[in-house]
């Protein structure tokens, strides 16, 4: 089982890196571009086959560390190894 | 008073602290490992500036799990003096021992630079030899120290009169032209409700000797080692 979280700033918090890259796909010509916002894709593999249980820990997983709930949200999927890419 | 300055995988700032409170205050000084399980008696412990653990995934995320940090929380509860300098402050804020979180400075940019900070503290063991609003010139080198806290936070920090320092321009005016990272409401440190853990990102051990381009740091370090009330640790 692999979980696929994506850590991603609070709409509240400043992100300056998502700023910067809005104005680098600007000069690009991407004008269409009206926000970004840069965040982190963590792959956690997990020994377990219940679907249930790797649930409750990756959501553990993320409010303990991967994720700090002051500035950051987060949210995950589940798939089967070899299903994922 | 005897200080602890800790030492992680990736700290830098542990010397230089450690210099000022052996060779210039001239207290007495022990280093803590992160895989230390007590704190040899310390009445202050500083969490000094660096990279601990790499920063790994955010500063101070690794650094928190760290086994001398459970004796570090059970040290501050019981009111021990906990400084956190720099990615000490960071550490402290992962940790839940102070509000907010620091995060990426608005600039992008890595500041390593003089800044003046209005003390609005004074009554704490941290500044007490620090005059009433007194202006310090204490250098930051960060690239992430943009204070951020949710608007609750934020209100009542300074409605409890949390904020220690705050970024001025060096007449003590608290304006957007002397923030130099992006930080809310200026904020370069806070201190606990009890007013035993300090959090601040700019560094005092790198101005605390006439040969360094100042001395103002020395005020803090001389604050504490010169600490009347002794220290609850029990």
């Amino acid at each position: 089982m692999i979980a696929r979280v994506i850590v991603t700033p609070k709409a509240v918090v400043n992100d300056p890196q998502g700023l910067t890259v809005k104005q680098g796909l600007a000069s690009l010509g991407f004008r269409e571009v009206s926000d970004v916002r840069v965040g982190k894709y963590i792959e956690v593999s997990l020994d377990t086959s219940s679907e249930h249980e790797a649930r409750q820990r990756v959501e553990e997983m993320c409010r303990r560390l991967l994720a700090n709930h002051v500035i950051e949200d987060f949210r995950f999927d589940l798939v089967r190894d070899g299903q994922h890419r | 008073m005897k200080f602890g300055v800790v030492v992680f995988p990736g700290t830098w700032s542990d010397r230089d602290c450690g210099w000022v409170v052996d060779q210039v205050v001239g207290a007495e000084l022990t280093y803590l490992w992160h895989k230390d399980t007590d704190l040899k008696g310390c009445d202050c412990v500083i969490l000094p500036g660096g990279f601990a653990y790499g920063d790994y995934l955010r500063t101070g995320a690794i650094a928190r799990f760290a086994p001398l940090m459970e004796q570090i929380g059970e040290f501050a509860d019981r009111g021990g003096l906990l400084w956190g300098i720099c990615n000490g402050f960071q550490v402290l804020c992962e940790a839940g021992l102070l509000p907010g979180a620091l995060i990426r400075n608005a600039s992008l940019e890595y500041r390593c630079e003089w800044t003046s900070l209005l003390v609005e503290r004074t009554d704490l063991p941290f500044t007490a030899k620090c005059a009433d609003r007194d202006v310090l010139r204490i250098p930051i080198s960060h690239g992430e120290g943009s204070y951020f806290a949710d608007p609750a936070t934020l209100s009542r920090l300074e409605q409890r009169g949390q904020v220690v320092f705050r970024y001025c321009d060096p007449s003590g005016r608290v304006v957007p032209a002397a923030n130099p990272n992006g930080s809310m409401h200026n904020i370069a440190g806070i201190v606990n409700a009890r007013g035993n853990v300090l959090g601040m990102m700019p560094h005092p051990e790198r101005c605390a000797e006439a040969e360094l381009g100042g001395t103002d740091g020395l005020k803090l370090f001389r604050s504490v080692a010169d600490n009347a009330l002794k220290v609850l640790v029990s």
